[in-house]
């Protein structure tokens, strides 16, 4: 069998694009656009399979858009909010 | 189905057709134990589950809403229509969703039809915990200190742990299955875990209810296994040893718990029938207990459905337990049910095969572009999926259950890691290789079992994950 723990593809953030880490779908944006946020801030909540995954900023920053909204069906790896 | 002695038969219900009102792996065990009872078996499902194989083995299958639960399997309305519309005479709710609501199990019982689960004043009194405690406290259920219902002020929380001592463990009133529960470690600890705690139940069990119990660490998640009819009469179908999960959800649970006195499962199996028999508890339910060798058994809770994992009691037992289940749920004698005495032989083990990222657990819906289950002697395999089908966001994760029953137990782990290596699916993330890992874990090998082998081996990943956003999972219902 492939190793499991390196076949996994990494996260990877396009320029100032924080991606969704699994598919679902938007249920809360949980930051204004343009309101600073500092690591660990959660930026929306990702619903799949009965989970709420809170995706959270990894760097201080400013929100400059939501790519999303809620209600929102987003797929894994699809840019969710862009940071600047 | 066999009749009961006479002096049961004024509440003999023979059935003729079952709803089966629950999807996936479970409708798929219902449809075929009802088949196997000769009885017809009506399927309902949602739009988004409208290709899944077991809906072509129901006599029928009616598509009753739209993918989200509340809409579909949730809508009690809608399930006791389709039920209505069937001509159905009972309805099978599986385990989840409305299994134990004890409202629609009254509203099922008000149609007329058989409700095939325990009656619904056992769902409601031991489906709040600390009713629950109380309860089976007065019946002489050894557990640990509990502390009433939490006041809203958070001083007067504080004081109740302090009073208590920590560890203590933050549990839902109304929750189960070990979903919004954290421990609390010190004084520190308590106001940032309450609101935490108190959010999940909210949004899980739709009550905010909390209370603590006094923290045992790493014990071992043990389970005994019951079947009752209506007159009272209760047997024990022994324990599970089910302490390996990931994030409080089981992942390998196995029969019998491996490394306890015999003597002393034995004993606590009896004494828990006597318990339920006492009571009048019915039809089906599980007492889940902690185990140490040091505090021995203490109460947890009591599943009021079929659970899960009831495959690998009937690998050991021999005894199908969804069809007994039917069959004292009419209203049937136990005497022509089950055996005087239930033997066990050999030991079993099962895997959860959920649709999710094996290490960071976060569930992967998508198309099942390959799904070849193993198969060999000893293996067994429930699903309600197959190559092709959708497994949807809407749902929980499970896609299969692996069940491996060997000789003993070092045979059924290794016939069990063999069927999951040959186990192949592609479209969604698997968990298989967290499976193996633990399959092939020192500590599991050697039946040192506790709740928290998951998790450590979760942790001790051969290799970190980057993961910018450190993203972390709640549990929702």
């Amino acid at each position: 069998m492939p190793d499991p723990f390196i076949s996994i593809e990494p996260y990877d953030i396009m320029t100032n694009a924080l991606k969704s880490p699994l598919s679902g779908r938007i249920v809360a944006l949980c930051a204004e656009p343009q309101s600073s946020v500092a690591p660990g801030d959660t930026l929306l909540i990702v619903e799949s399979m009965k989970m709420e995954i809170p995706v959270e900023a990894e760097a201080s920053g400013k929100v400059a858009k939501f790519l999303v909204e809620v209600g929102d069906d987003v797929t894994e790896g699809q840019a969710l909010v862009e940071l600047q | 189905m066999n009749t009961a002695s006479p002096a049961h038969a004024a509440t003999l219900r023979p059935l003729r057709r079952i709803l089966v009102a629950n999807r996936g792996a479970v409708a798929a065990r219902v449809i075929r134990a009802a088949h196997r009872l000769g009885l017809e078996a009506v399927a309902i499902h949602s739009t988004a589950d409208a290709g899944l194989p077991y809906l072509r083995d129901a006599d029928a299958a009616i598509c009753i809403g739209e993918g989200p639960a509340t809409q579909s399997y949730l809508d009690q309305d809608a399930v006791l229509q389709a039920a209505r519309d069937c001509g159905a005479d009972a309805i099978h709710p599986g385990y989840g969703f409305l299994s134990e609501n004890a409202d629609f199990a009254e509203r099922v019982e008000a149609a007329g039809l058989c409700f095939i689960g325990p009656s619904p004043r056992w769902i409601r009194e031991l489906g709040h915990k600390t009713a629950a405690r109380a309860l089976m406290q007065q019946h002489g259920m050894p557990m640990t200190h509990s502390s009433d219902l939490l006041p809203a002020d958070i001083d007067a929380v504080i004081a109740t742990a302090d009073a208590m001592g920590y560890p203590l463990m933050l549990k839902p009133a109304n929750g189960g299955g070990g979903i919004g529960m954290l421990p609390v470690r010190g004084r520190a600890e308590v106001a940032d875990a309450l609101r935490q705690a108190q959010s999940t139940a909210a949004k899980a069990f739709g009550s905010a209810q909390l209370y603590f119990e006094t923290l045992i660490e790493s014990p071992r998640h043990v389970e005994f296994q019951f079947l009752a009819d209506r007159y009272g009469n209760v047997r024990c179908l022994h324990e599970r040893d089910c302490s390996v999960q990931r994030r409080n959800q089981k992942v390998v649970e196995e029969a019998p718990a491996p490394g306890i006195d015999r003597a002393e499962v034995e004993q606590m199996g009896q004494r828990l029938a006597s318990i339920l028999g006492g009571m009048g508890y019915d039809v089906i339910g599980t007492v889940e207990m902690l185990y140490t060798p040091s505090t021995g058994f203490t109460f947890l809770e009591v599943n009021t459905r079929l659970q899960v994992e009831h495959a690998v009691t009937e690998e050991v037992t021999g005894i199908d337990i969804v069809a007994a289940q039917i069959r004292l749920a009419s209203g049937e004698h136990i005497d022509s049910v089950l055996p005087p005495r239930i033997a066990a032989s050999g030991h079993a083990v099962e895997a959860r095969i959920y649709a999710e990222d094996p290490v960071r657990f976060f569930p992967s819906p998508g198309t099942l572009a390959a799904f070849q289950a193993p198969e060999a002697p000893g293996i067994r395999v429930e699903t309600g999926y197959c190559e092709g089908a959708r497994v949807s966001s809407f749902y929980d994760p499970m896609i299969a259950k692996v069940i491996s029953h060997g000789a003993d137990r070092a045979d059924a782990i290794r016939g069990l890691r063999s069927a999951l290596e040959t186990f192949h699916v592609s479209g969604v993330k698997t968990n298989i290789p967290f499976v193996l890992r633990i399959l092939e874990d020192e500590e599991f090998v050697a039946a040192r079992l506790h709740t928290q082998l998951g998790m450590r081996l979760a942790a001790t990943r051969p290799q970190a994950m980057p993961t910018p956003q450190s993203a972390q999972a709640t549990a929702r219902a």
